[in-house]
């Protein structure tokens, strides 16, 4: 190992300020006088949702920007005046990857190999090392394009990794990828840090990701909030983290819909069948009317609630809050129990000699939320497809609102809402022509069509955006005004597919309060996410992977299929993976059994 | 774990390294060989623009429809009309009446009338006989270009010793003319040249406008930017495996135009070569100078079809001879790469190497050249914005 006795720290900058003119030609400051040192050897995490900086400090520590005012010093380098030696010392994978998608595993290796001038009698052993590594072995010939998500992110790292470099610089790394593949990159890179000494700087907006790191910077809006370690972040909530039991009539979701937002609360999110919320310190917790009546257990905090008391604290009312009523009727899925809205029976989808879609049943009933989950490419967005009546099935049956859309598309398409997964809205229309332009598309005139615009801009919270092009929103918003558009005509149903891929965890709270409300209003929700936690706001969801449904139920009845390695209830992550190595172990046999 | 072996000793060095050329040349080989869409623009499309241009696109004016007015067959006024029947450049029809050929006029199915006058014979021996020419005159070159055939058919009639006395016995001038460059009066001769130059401006703006912008959308150049590669070598990393393919986008129209249409080259095919790879360069770096500045592919695109496609297409000599355009035109054409490319190509094909057009065409493009890849380098420094 090479030493650098001189440098005692791996990144250190003072006063770093970035600024960024927008499309208004508005200046905004990115980077506000941000100062921060990271050491040896360890993993650093920048936190924060989306616009915080976070793409910005790592753009700028690996010199693809200058920085407005300020100093950066990478590995004893000046990022500004040296960035060519910063650059050859350290390994960068931006948020696309930077893969070449015509060129196989093994030619983007090389390539990245040569740039860096590593010489070939070193390469096979680095080679071998890191295929093993991110177990790509098998796929060296395979085209960069023709891999799953989760193998690219790994090829993405192994070629910042032929270098061996002194610090690695990873943009949201984990953004997209399914939880197995997150947890593998995870222990790519403790490995990393642990044989090889290499300091990892990594962004994320993944909160529970910052738990796994050694120290975490969060930012928000361009300024550092604190620094710490995870324990140092989570030990701000002591004392203000409960737990609340879910009383009788009500779902846990209508309850923390009922809680997220309430004075003294900071924070309150879904923690299997219970809610868990964050009160604010000033607030003692017996004098608060929000939680009277409730049971509730003192529990330990963790980083989310002491990142939200910081947030809370420097957004204060910047971070919006919906705060629905209770719903009227406050029990209506059960009610409609036997109303079934959406039938799905033994659905098939065949593209040439691929299955999609496998063998998929379930059923949907009236003003449900029901979540279809599962990694990239397990046949959620194929399924949702056939069930707007965009995509022909292969075989099986199916009825939306008692028909198939495939055949009796004009009818029942007026009873469907759907958002895609890229929100397909038009960049160069503003939100109000968006708006105006949808309602149009769905036959709303004169004033009714005024009255659902009018509707869209308060319970969506676009007015003040009116005039903003799509394109210029950030993507909280973007994923608002899709939402809007996709329920201008008032369906019975509402598709979503993927609609908090990509958002920050505030939007992503917001969001499903919306949710909640709808739900509550008699709207069927029916969600595709691979977002874990999210399950546990869906009233029944199913578990997909490769074209199949694994397990279907509850949140509890799933999370109950799996026992937690730590002990006590499990996550639905941990149910999930567990779930799917199962499932996986068995393909396995079945492989090795049939040439026998 | 094992002991690092420090490869890495001459990683601070601030100039350009032939490895890393080497390998970015091959990964941007490797990618035009996988990438239908540049072989389609590279070797499809020129084979397309060669087989449209020479067989369907044609502006030598052959077998124009012609009403020839007889209104009294004589035998003298049956000769002139053999003469245009035996012509090439004419289809006859016969009528009888003036009043006929107008409505055929009027239909399109003619593009010129010639009026044999009832008194023909009559005027002829007194001297002076009338014959009226009339011209479809919508597209003007082509109405110029009927009416001298039209001319030079009546004038060799009229030099025929059949009426005798017309002829030599009166001593009056007579015109020899020759073309010279294009003796076969063959729009061949010009066209090819001409696409040639189309052909390379797509070649090389069209393919690195898109592939650098692509670069950009996909985000690989960033991760491209944190390595010691030096932003000089992965233009000419860009520019190399462009350029070979653009030269053999020239050897098929080249092979083509000599084979297939019959056009001569005169001036040495070295020459060609090395001129044409000259302006090959300068397109490179028009493409590679659009793409670094938008960053897009689709505006790389379009602005590459408007201000280097059509600008080679009409302002260059191609199509539209630059000597008679307008003083303001002129001077815009002179903006434009194509037009000294289409001179110099011109002259190695139909009149050989003529040194006092080639020179002072190829030092306008090599500063063109010299433009476009400085600003090009100064666009894409290793930074984001």
């Amino acid at each position: 190992m090479q030493a650098h006795a001189s440098e005692p720290e791996v990144l250190n900058c003072k006063g770093l300020t970035m600024e960024f003119t927008d499309e208004r030609k508005q200046r905004f400051k990115a980077l506000d006088d941000v100062s921060i040192s990271i050491g040896r050897g360890a993993v650093t995490g920048l936190i924060g949702p989306d616009g915080a900086g976070k793409t910005t400090f790592i753009r700028l520590a690996a010199g693809l920007f200058m920085p407005k005012s300020g100093t950066i010093q990478v590995l004893g380098f000046d990022v500004a005046t040296h960035p060519r030696a910063v650059q050859s010392r350290v390994g960068y994978m931006p948020q696309k990857f930077g893969l070449y998608e015509d060129l196989t595993v093994l030619e983007n290796l090389n390539l990245y190999a040569d740039l860096h001038g590593i010489q070939r009698k070193t390469r096979s052993e680095r080679y071998r090392q890191l295929m093993q590594m991110t177990n790509l072995d098998r796929f060296t010939n395979r085209l960069a394009g023709r891999l799953s998500g989760g193998m690219k992110q790994k090829l993405g790292l192994a070629c910042t990794l032929v270098s061996t470099p002194d610090l690695l610089l990873l943009d949201e790394p984990t953004v997209g990828v399914d939880p197995l593949s997150r947890r593998e990159l995870w222990e790519i890179v403790y490995t990393l840090v642990r044989e090889q000494g290499i300091t990892v700087l990594l962004s994320t907006s993944y909160l529970d990701e910052a738990e796994r790191c050694d120290k975490t910077v969060l930012l928000f809006q361009g300024k550092v909030l604190a620094t710490g370690s995870p324990s140092q972040i989570s030990a701000i909530a002591n004392g203000k983290s409960f737990r609340i039991d879910t009383p009788a009539p009500l779902k846990p979701r209508q309850l923390q819909a009922r809680l997220v937002g309430a004075d003294g609360i900071v924070d309150a999110v879904l923690d299997g069948s219970h809610v868990r919320i964050v009160t604010s310190g000033n607030n003692p917790i017996s004098e608060n009317p929000a939680v009277e009546g409730l049971t509730m257990s003192s529990i330990l905090p963790r980083f989310e609630d002491g990142f939200m008391i910081l947030l809370r604290g420097i957004a204060g009312k910047g971070v919006e809050s919906i705060r629905p009523p209770l719903p009227s009727h406050a029990v209506s899925a059960a009610e409609n129990a036997e109303n079934v809205v959406v039938e799905v029976h033994d659905l098939f989808k065949r593209f040439g000699n691929f299955t999609a879609v496998e063998n998929v049943s379930f059923n949907v009933r009236k003003g449900e939320i029901f979540g279809l989950l599962g990694p990239n490419g397990a046949g959620k967005s194929t399924t949702f497809r056939m069930l707007c009546g965009l995509l022909p099935a292969s075989s099986g049956k199916l009825r939306v609102a008692g028909v198939d859309l495939r055949q009796a598309r004009a009818s029942a398409r007026q009873r469907i809402g759907y958002v895609a997964q890229k929100f397909s809205l038009y960049g160069q229309l503003t939100v109000m022509e968006n708006l105006e332009f949808f309602a149009s598309a769905y036959g709303l005139r004169k004033s009714r069509k005024k009255e659902r615009i009018d509707w869209a801009l308060t319970q969506f919270g676009l007015e003040t955006r009116i005039g903003s092009a799509g394109s210029e929103l950030p993507g909280g918003y973007k994923q608002r005004l899709a939402m809007a558009c996709a329920l201008m005509h008032e369906p019975d149903i509402l598709f979503l597919d993927e609609p908090t891929s990509g958002v920050d965890p505030l939007a992503r709270r917001e969001f499903w309060s919306r949710i909640n409300t709808l739900a509550d209003q008699g709207v069927t929700i029916i969600v595709t996410t691979h977002f874990m936690e999210e399950a546990e706001y869906c009233d029944r969801l199913v578990i997909m992977v490769d074209g199949r449904v694994l397990a279907s139920g509850t949140p509890m009845f799933i999370r109950g299929k799996a026992l937690s390695q730590k002990g006590g209830e499990p996550t639905m992550e941990e149910a999930f993976i567990g779930i799917v190595e199962a499932f996986r172990m068995t393909a396995e046999d079945v492989k090795h059994d049939a040439p026998n | 774990m094992t002991p690092q072996i420090d490869d890495r000793s001459a990683r601070d060095d601030s100039g350009m390294r032939l490895g890393r050329i080497r390998s970015l040349i091959r990964k941007e080989s490797l990618q035009v060989i996988r990438d239908p869409s540049s072989i389609a623009i590279a070797l499809v499309l020129p084979v397309f623009l060669i087989l449209l241009f020479g067989y369907a696109l044609s502006l030598d004016v052959k077998e124009v429809p012609l009403a020839l007015v007889l209104e009294n067959p004589t035998p003298t006024a049956t000769a002139v009309a053999g003469a245009f029947k035996l012509s090439n450049y004419f289809k006859v029809t016969m009528v009888s009446t003036m009043q006929e050929a107008i409505t055929r006029m009027d239909d399109r199915s003619i593009d010129g009338i010639v009026r044999l006058a009832y008194d023909f014979d009559r005027a002829l021996s007194s001297g002076g006989a009338p014959i009226q020419v009339i011209v479809r005159g919508v597209d003007a070159n082509r109405g110029r270009f009927i009416e001298g055939y039209i001319q030079a058919t009546l004038g060799g009639f009229m030099l025929q010793p059949a009426g005798g006395q017309a002829g030599a016995a009166t001593g009056t001038v007579r015109i020899q003319s020759r073309m010279w460059f294009n003796e076969a009066v063959d729009s061949h001769y010009f066209l090819v040249p001409g696409l040639v130059v189309l052909i390379m401006t797509l070649t090389g703006g069209l393919l690195t406008a898109l592939v650098m912008a692509r670069e950009w959308e996909l985000g690989t150049l960033e991760a491209l930017f944190v390595t010691p590669v030096h932003a000089g070598e992965i233009l000419i990393g860009k520019t190399v495996p462009y350029f070979f393919l653009g030269l053999v986008g020239l050897m098929l129209t080249a092979s083509a135009g000599k084979f297939l249409f019959h056009v001569p080259l005169r001036g040495s095919v070295f020459i060609l070569i090395a001129v044409s790879g000259l302006y090959l360069l300068v397109a490179l770096g028009f493409g590679l100078f659009i793409s670094s500045t938008t960053r897009n592919q689709f505006v790389a695109g379009q602005i590459v079809l408007m201000a280097a496609f059509l600008p080679a297409l009409f302002l260059s000599g191609f199509i539209f001879d630059l000597a008679s355009a307008p003083r303001a035109i002129r001077f815009v054409s002179c903006l434009f790469p194509a037009r000294y490319f289409v001179s110099v190509l011109q002259t190695i094909f139909l009149a050989g190497d003529v040194w006092s057009v080639i020179i002072p065409n190829c030092i306008a493009l090599t500063a063109m050249f010299l433009v476009f890849f400085s600003l090009t380098l100064l666009k894409t420094r290793k930074r984001l914005k």
